[in-house]
Parts: structure tokens; C-alpha cells; sequence
């Protein structure tokens, strides 16, 4: 175990002692200990950077389970580095904001920590996995982690709600997730990630192909909340705000991205990737951006804004895959949408955390987070408001800001899919601009709602439930540094470039970089007059002037019912299968034995019927059969008519003493087939269950006592004629192929005496030959015995509660 | 000989079963029943001996015994249920 191994699983060990800081010092918030945990990995961290950027890779690799193929192999390249510098970062100022936001006296400080650690540890061993199966594991532990950090306030109704719906939707993606995992060994014979992208040509060809890739794009989706699995993540805005500062906007649903990117090398070779990863990604930006204009609740903003965004990304994620087809790097402008994508994660990152740590705020100081109560608060809380406006600006896409680079290069990622001529882009593909520019209207559009509603317009302190004022310099200190970070890489973009977006780039894309080719990745400011600077601008003019109208078209919004909306379709599926499951519940588990006897007779018959009937199982072999005497002939038909006359006795003693009959009758069977020792045994028996019946019949209550016949039903009539008929088909097919094999028998008879000094070979067979069934026979009966005088002696419980 | 005389005591037992199965299964009371149930015993244990003969055999001596008891004990048990409703008198003072 080295110490990169040590350095991912430190967060876990430190969630083990949080309990105790917590319990034991009182006095000081749980959060400075905790804060030192992240800040230590940032800094380890960092050192792998010059590695990185200078195009290598450090794996290290822990046997768990080799003989599975389960290994824990660390593998930092610079994809996963550029993640883990993410979750530590922001991972340290989240808790650094959480320590001003979260009352030391009023919350459970512990738990919170233990599941912040517990979610950290488990991003960074995902980003860091190279085994896929270690990769599924932390992925369910950023499930868990989120499901636990959702529902901190677990006496909140909608809390509980949206923990439940986040944990169903993105279990359900881990495990259609660990479905594809399981296809890709069956092709590939491994689970690192790394061998699989060595064999992506061959994976190529296998029929499971398609079923990998879309089984793994379900995981990537439901976890990134992309269209129609984005549901889940406006709900679980009701976590604590740093939580959705760091699980909801910067981290957790950025690990499907994260396995987008990753996996692009295994499976981008496919058309059928770009379209879905691309497709899925430019729909969930424009569905998320034209719906965050209809919150009222700034999270709620946030939370569509977030979905949008991640659309973009994994939009622009498939677009990449197009690169691959091209073997020339200098006419490749697709490597464009990757160098996008990568920068526009790393600037969301940066933006989305600031403008949720902001919302946190407001909601902090003034009580509400409802842009309709809110207004005016520029002059009470300036440095917020210089925070709300350079993240929102950001998220625009307006100059100076980072956000503006990443759009341009959107744009023009966008505009590329006019020039490809691959699987039939030319023809559908003009949706991909068309779509990017409406999206990006209504961008514009919510990131100035969100910042004038709040900060600007009229004030209306009445309606807040507290008197509001500028936050503590605490919990601003946070916000602050991402909004700096938001324009020293608006200014200065290329401290990214070579340090953290080419390696990132070089992993995502690897088959280029290894044909010799090199990623050059320069990002500026001023292209000249292009059409993406044109869109642009009409985005800018189109944006004010839709917003200046919101009043006059917001109706829109109100013509879609609730019930066809996504979430309703989520409620009343979730109403419906558990309605529907207790109706066939009720419908099949009738509570009486007759039906469930129905139930399987019904089966053994269907199931042993249509076998012999496939197998054409049917046979009739007279060749062996013994002559037939007329005693037997008249015993048989005495036991048969004692056995139907039972159906039809009236009184029940007339069925005890008819069985009987039947009982009797067996034992002279017995007599006729020469077996003295089973008359002996079945006359006894058959006497004592008589016996045992009529005293049955005693006991019977006077009311149910009522003698009258059995009714007559059809369905039970049919049931029981098919299943003696299928017994003796069975029988007679069984009888007529028993030839095919020599009895044992012959074996008894000759040594019945001679090895086991006996004259009575049933006796013989049965304590010497196969003592071992007698002996647990004995048991059964002595199990029986025990049960009858339990049951009859030990009634105490129920009499004493009367 | 004795085949042939075996044969024809077997068929009018045969007979005689057939009659008291039909008593057994007709009779209007259950007395009837138990009468009707407790000649099968006999005549049972009449088939098992003429079958022994038949098989000449010595094995089923055993079963011709267990019969008798068996019928005795059994129509004494069914005799005392339709008399007292009970097998096994629990209370020995009355």
C-alpha cells in the first residue's frame, strides 16, 4: 500500500476519529480539524502536477482480490488529476465555508463531517481507480454518501423525499453501470480501464458492444443528471448548501462525466457514442436552462443551471469522439470541443461553487432564498453581491470572465458539426448550434434574474423573516477565492493550458497523443470576427431583450401540466408500481391454501406435461409387463371404489372409515405383491391414523359440523383429473424405459446372508444395507412425537394473555 | 385340487368383500360401517391365508395375526367413540 493509496483512503480513516474530535472538544467546531484533511491533499496533490504535465503517468497498484482480477491500482494521469485538485479544493473551502454556515450548538456537526469525509474519499477513488470494479465501488459510496448528506435534516418531509429519489435513480445507474462493467470483462478479459482502451479496436466488433457502452452511459447519466435522469438533482437541493455547493454543483455529478471522459478511449470509436453522449448533452442543456427561468427558489436556479452546464459538458464530451476520426491534428478543430469541455469544468467548478455558497448566504442573513421576497440588497451586502455578479457573468459567458472563454470555444465546437461528415451529422446536426444558442439565451437570461432579483429592483424587507446584513468574513473568505480564481483563469487562461488541460485532454483522447501528435491548447480572448463572436452578441441582445419581456411570455411555463412533467411522471411511477405490486399481491396471495394448492398443482401439471411433450417423452412398452390376475383385478377395483365413493360421502365419518377401506385394501396389495413386511407395517399405521382421524373428527367445533358434500368445482375437477393423469403418463413412460438399465437388486440377494447374516432382506436393506435413512427416520418420528406433546402440552401463552 | 379349491374360496371372498364394501359405503348408520369394516378385518385376514397357500408361503402367518388384533381393537374403539365420543376415557373416577 503506497502512499497514494494512504492519501485516498485518509479521508475515510479520518471519518473514523470525527465522532471522537467531536464528542471530545466541545468548545472548537469539528470543521477546523476536518478542514485539515482536504487542505493536506491539495497540497499532495499539487506535487503531481509537473509529472502530469509533462505526459506521465504514476500507477500504483494494491492486490484486494487478485484471483478476481480486483486490484486496487491508483493511476494518476491527468484527467484524474485534474479531478482530485477539484475535490480537494473546493473540498477544502466547503468545509471551511461549512464552519461559518453549520452552528456549532444547533447541528449534528459529527455526522455531517463523517459523511462530507466519507463522500470525499470516495470521489477521490473514483477519479483515481484504474480497476473498474474499485471505480463502482467508490462510485456507490458517493451514492451513499449523497443520499446521507441530502437527508442531514432528516425530520424535513422533502429532505427525506429528495434523499430517497437521488438514492433510487442513481443506485439504479450504479447498477446498470456495474452491468456494463460485467460485459466489458466478459470482452475483455479485465477490469482496468487502461488494458480495455489498449483493446478498444477489437472491443469494437463484439456483439456486447452496444449493450456495454449504452448500460455504462446509463451510470454516466443518472449520476451527471442528464435528460430525463435529471429529476433528482433540484430535489436534493434540500441538503445543507454546502453540501450542494460541493456534491451538486462541483463534484458528484461531474463523476459522470469524469466516466464519459474516461471511457471515450474505449468506446468514442462508435457513432452510436457521439450521438447518444452528444445528443443526451445539448438536450439536458437546453431543457435545464429553459427551465431554471421558471424558479423561484435561488437553489432551484442553481440546481437547473447545474443540470444545463452538465449538458454542455457531456455535449461537448461527445463531439470530441468525432477527433478521433481524424488522423491530422492541424486541421482537427474538434480537439477544440474536448479543450472545451475540460475548461468549461474546471470553470463551472469554480463559478457553481461561488454562486451556491452565495445563495447560502442570502438564505443565511435574510432567512428566505425566494427571489420573489427578495430585492435590493446590494447596498446591505456589497461583497455578496460582487460575488453574485462575477459568477453570474461567469455562467453567462460574458467577458472578462472565464465563463466567456469556455462558451466561445463552445460555440465553436458547435458550429464544427456543420463541417463533419460522419454518421449522418450533416443532416441532424443542425440542432446541435440551434439548440446551444437557445440554451445559451436562457442562460443568459436566469444568470441575470438571478443576480438582479436578489441584489437589485425594490426592496421589501417586511416579507424577510430576518433583518438582513453582510455575512461574517468567514463564510465569505470561500466564495471569494473561487470568484478570483473565476478571473484570474478569465484573464489568464493559459495557466491552465499546459499545466491541467492538455494532460487532461491527452487522457480523454489517448489514441492521438500516442500516433505522435500533440495537443496544443491555446486559448484566447480575440478570434477575429467569427461567427461564434456574432452568436455571441446576438445571445447578449436576444438575452436582455427576453428579459426585459419575462412578464409577458413566463405564462409558457404554466401551460405544461404537472402531470406530464418528468417529476410527475417519477411520482406516479413510483405511486403506480407500488400500488401495482400490492394489487398482484392481493390478486395472488389470496391468504387461502386452496388457491396457493391450485398454484401448484396447476404448475407441476403445465411444467411436466409440456416437457414430456417437447421431449416427446411418451412411451407405452407392454414387453415386460407381468400377467394380470383376477384377484388383483378385484382388489383394485374395490380400493377404486372406495376411493371415489370418498369424494362423495356426505358425512365425514363415512370418509374416515372409507378410508380405511382404501388403507386395508393397500395392505392386501401388499399381501398379493409378496411384501410381508409392509402389510405388517401399513395395517398397524393404517389403524392408528384412523384412529387418529376420528378423534379429529371429534373435536370438531358443533358449528362446522354441518354435514354436507363437498361442492362441486369445476376448475378443482379439471386440476385433479390432469394431475392423475399426468402421474400415470409419467408412471407408464417411466415403466416402459426402466429397461434401459440393470436393477441392483441382485446385489442384495446375493449377499443378504453372506455379508450381513441376515434372512429377511427388507430388514437387511433397511438397518445394514441403508441404516443411515432408517436412522433418520427414526429421528422424524421422534421429532413428531416431541411436536404433538409440545403443541398439546405447551398452550400457556395464549391462555395467560386472555 | 387344493389350486383350484384355493381359487374358488379366493373368488367368494372376493365376493363377499365386494358386498361388505358396498355396505360400508351404502350403510345408513354408522354402525353399519363399523360391522361392514370390521368383516373386511376378517375377511382379510381369510384372503391373506388362502393367499399364503396360493404362494406357499409361511411369511404372512405374522399378518394373519396383526389382522385379528387389529379388527378386534378397532371395533372396539370405534364401538366406544359412537357410544361415549371417546376413545380414551381421560377421568377414571366416573
Amino acid at each position: 500500500m503506497s502512499l497514494l493509496h494512504l492519501a485516498i483512503l485518509l479521508p475515510f480513516i479520518a471519518a473514523v476519529f470525527v465522532p471522537f474530535l467531536f464528542k471530545g472538544f466541545r468548545s472548537i467546531h469539528t470543521g477546523w480539524f476536518v478542514l485539515l484533511v482536504p487542505l493536506a491533499l491539495f497540497i499532495y496533490f499539487i506535487q503531481y502536477m509537473p509529472v502530469t504535465s509533462s505526459g506521465q503517468t504514476v500507477s500504483q497498484t494494491f492486490e484486494w482480490i487478485p484471483s478476481l482480477g480486483i486490484n486496487f491500482t491508483a493511476y494518476v494521469d491527468g484527467l484524474g488529476l485534474l479531478f482530485a485538485l477539484l475535490i480537494t479544493g473546493i473540498g477544502s473551502l466547503v468545509v471551511l465555508y461549512s464552519i461559518y454556515y453549520l452552528a456549532k450548538e444547533k447541528e449534528a456537526l459529527g455526522n455531517f463531517y463523517v459523511y462530507l469525509l466519507m463522500f470525499m474519499g470516495a470521489m477521490l477513488g473514483l477519479v483515481l481507480s484504474d480497476n473498474m470494479i474499485v471505480l463502482y465501488m467508490f462510485w456507490e459510496f458517493t451514492s451513499i454518501s449523497s443520499f446521507l448528506l441530502i437527508g442531514y435534516w432528516y425530520d424535513k418531509e422533502r429532505s427525506r423525499y429528495g434523499a430517497q429519489k437521488s438514492m433510487l435513480i442513481t443506485v439504479f445507474g450504479g447498477l446498470s453501470m456495474l452491468g456494463g462493467i460485467v460485459l466489458l470483462y466478459i470482452m475483455g478479459g479485465t477490469f482496468s480501464i487502461r488494458e480495455l482502451i489498449g483493446m478498444s479496436g477489437d472491443l469494437m466488433t463484439e456483439p456486447l458492444f452496444l449493450f456495454a457502452m449504452i448500460l455504462i452511459l446509463l451510470g454516466a447519466f443518472t449520476k451527471s443528471a442528464q435528460f430525463p435522469f435529471h429529476v433528482w438533482l433540484p430535489d436534493a437541493m434540500e441538503a445543507p448548501t454546502p453540501v450542494s455547493a460541493y456534491l451538486h454543483s462541483a463534484t458528484m455529478v461531474k463523476a459522470g462525466i469524469y466516466l464519459v471522459a474516461r471511457m471515450s478511449p474505449v468506446f468514442a470509436e462508435s457513432g452510436v457514442w457521439l450521438w447518444l453522449v452528444a445528443g443526451f448533452g445539448i438536450f439536458t442543456l437546453f431543457w435545464g436552462s429553459f427551465n431554471a427561468v421558471k424558479q423561484t427558489d435561488l437553489k432551484g436556479i442553481l440546481a437547473f443551471s447545474t443540470i444545463s452546464q452538465l449538458g454542455l459538458i457531456m455535449s461537448l464530451l461527445g463531439l470530441g469522439a468525432a477527433a478521433l476520426h481524424f488522423d491530422t491534428l492541424d486541421e482537427n478543430m474538434y480537439m477544440t470541443a474536448t479543450i472545451a469541455a475540460v475548461f468549461h469544468l474546471i470553470n463551472h467548478a469554480t463559478f457553481k461553487g461561488a454562486l451556491f455558497m452565495m445563495a447560502g448566504i442570502v438564505d443565511h442573513e435574510t432567512g428566505t432564498r425566494d427571489i420573489r421576497k427578495l430585492g435590493g440588497l446590494v447596498n446591505l451586502m456589497p461583497i455578496t453581491f460582487t460575488i453574485a455578479i462575477i459568477g453570474s457573468f461567469s455562467m453567462a459567458g460574458l467577458p472578462p470572465f472565464n465563463g466567456f472563454l469556455s462558451k466561445e470555444m463552445f460555440l465553436t465546437g458547435m458550429i464544427s458539426v456543420f463541417e463533419l461528415d460522419l454518421f449522418n451529422l450533416n443532416t441532424w446536426g443542425i440542432l446541435f448550434p440551434v439548440l446551444a444558442w437557445v440554451a445559451s439565451v436562457f442562460t443568459f437570461i436566469y444568470s441575470i434574474m438571478l443576480v438582479f432579483k436578489t441584489f437589485l429592483g425594490k426592496p421589501q424587507f417586511d416579507k424577510l423573516p430576518k433583518k438582513p446584513h453582510e455575512a461574517p468574513i468567514g463564510m465569505l473568505i470561500s466564495p471569494l477565492v473561487l470568484v478570483s480564481l473565476v478571473i484570474i483563469f478569465g484573464f489568464f487562461p493559459n495557466l491552465l493550458s499546459n499545466s491541467m488541460i492538455k494532460p487532461a485532454v491527452e487522457a480523454i483522447l489517448p489514441s492521438l497523443t500516442d500516433a505522435g501528435q500533440e495537443v496544443y491548447v491555446d486559448i484566447y480572448f480575440w478570434h477575429g470576427f467569427q461567427p461564434e463572436l456574432f452568436m455571441t452578441l446576438g445571445i447578449i441582445l436576444t438575452g436582455t431583450l427576453m428579459y426585459a419581456t419575462l412578464a409577458k411570455w413566463q405564462g409558457i411555463y404554466n401551460r405544461i401540466p404537472e402531470r406530464f412533467t418528468i417529476n410527475g411522471v417519477y411520482d406516479r411511477g413510483l405511486d403506480k408500481s407500488e400500488s401495482g405490486s400490492f394489487k398482484l399481491n392481493e390478486v395472488v396471495m389470496t391468504g387461502y391454501m386452496r388457491s396457493y394448492l391450485i398454484y401448484i398443482f396447476a404448475f407441476f401439471v403445465a411444467i411436466l406435461l409440456s416437457t414430456m411433450g417437447i421431449r416427446d417423452a411418451f412411451a407405452v412398452d407392454t414387453s415386460n409387463l407381468a400377467e394380470i390376475r383376477i384377484y388383483e383385478v378385484a382388489l383394485a377395483l374395490v380400493l377404486i371404489a372406495g376411493a371415489i365413493t370418498i369424494l362423495f360421502a356426505k358425512s365425514r365419518l363415512t370418509s374416515i372409515v372409507l378410508l380405511g377401506v382404501v388403507g386395508y385394501s393397500v395392505a392386501l396389495f401388499f399381501v398379493f405383491f409378496r411384501a410381508p413386511d409392509l402389510a405388517l407395517t401399513q395395517l398397524v399405521i393404517e389403524t392408528v391414523s384412523v384412529a387418529l382421524f376420528l378423534l379429529c373428527f371429534y373435536h370438531l367445533p358443533e358449528i362446522s359440523r354441518k354435514e354436507e358434500r363437498m361442492k362441486f368445482k369445476m376448475g378443482n375437477a379439471v386440476i385433479s383429473v390432469l394431475v392423475g393423469v399426468t402421474v400415470t403418463l409419467i408412471g407408464i413412460a417411466s415403466f416402459s424405459n426402466s429397461q434401459a438399465f440393470e436393477s441392483i437388486s441382485q446385489y442384495h440377494i446375493d449377499n443378504v446372508y453372506e455379508l450381513a447374516a441376515g434372512g429377511n432382506m427388507v430388514n437387511v436393506i433397511l438397518v445394514d444395507f441403508r441404516g443411515f435413512d432408517t436412522l433418520f427416520e427414526i429421528c422424524v418420528l421422534g421429532v413428531a412425537a416431541l411436536g404433538i406433546y409440545a403443541m398439546v402440552n405447551f398452550r400457556g401463552v395464549r391462555r395467560q394473555k386472555r | 385340487m387344493l389350486t383350484i379349491s384355493v381359487y374358488i374360496a379366493l373368488v367368494a371372498f372376493a365376493v363377499a368383500m365386494i358386498g361388505i364394501v358396498i355396505r360400508a359405503i351404502k350403510g345408513p348408520s354408522a354402525a353399519d360401517r363399523v360391522i361392514a369394516l370390521d368383516s373386511l378385518g376378517i375377511s382379510l385376514i381369510a384372503v391373506t391365508a388362502l393367499f399364503s397357500i396360493l404362494l406357499r408361503t409361511s411369511v404372512f402367518l405374522e399378518v394373519i395375526l396383526l389382522l385379528g388384533i387389529l379388527a378386534f381393537i378397532g371395533t372396539v374403539a370405534f364401538s366406544k367413540y359412537i357410544e361415549k365420543g371417546a376413545i380414551i376415557d381421560r377421568d377414571r373416577r366416573k
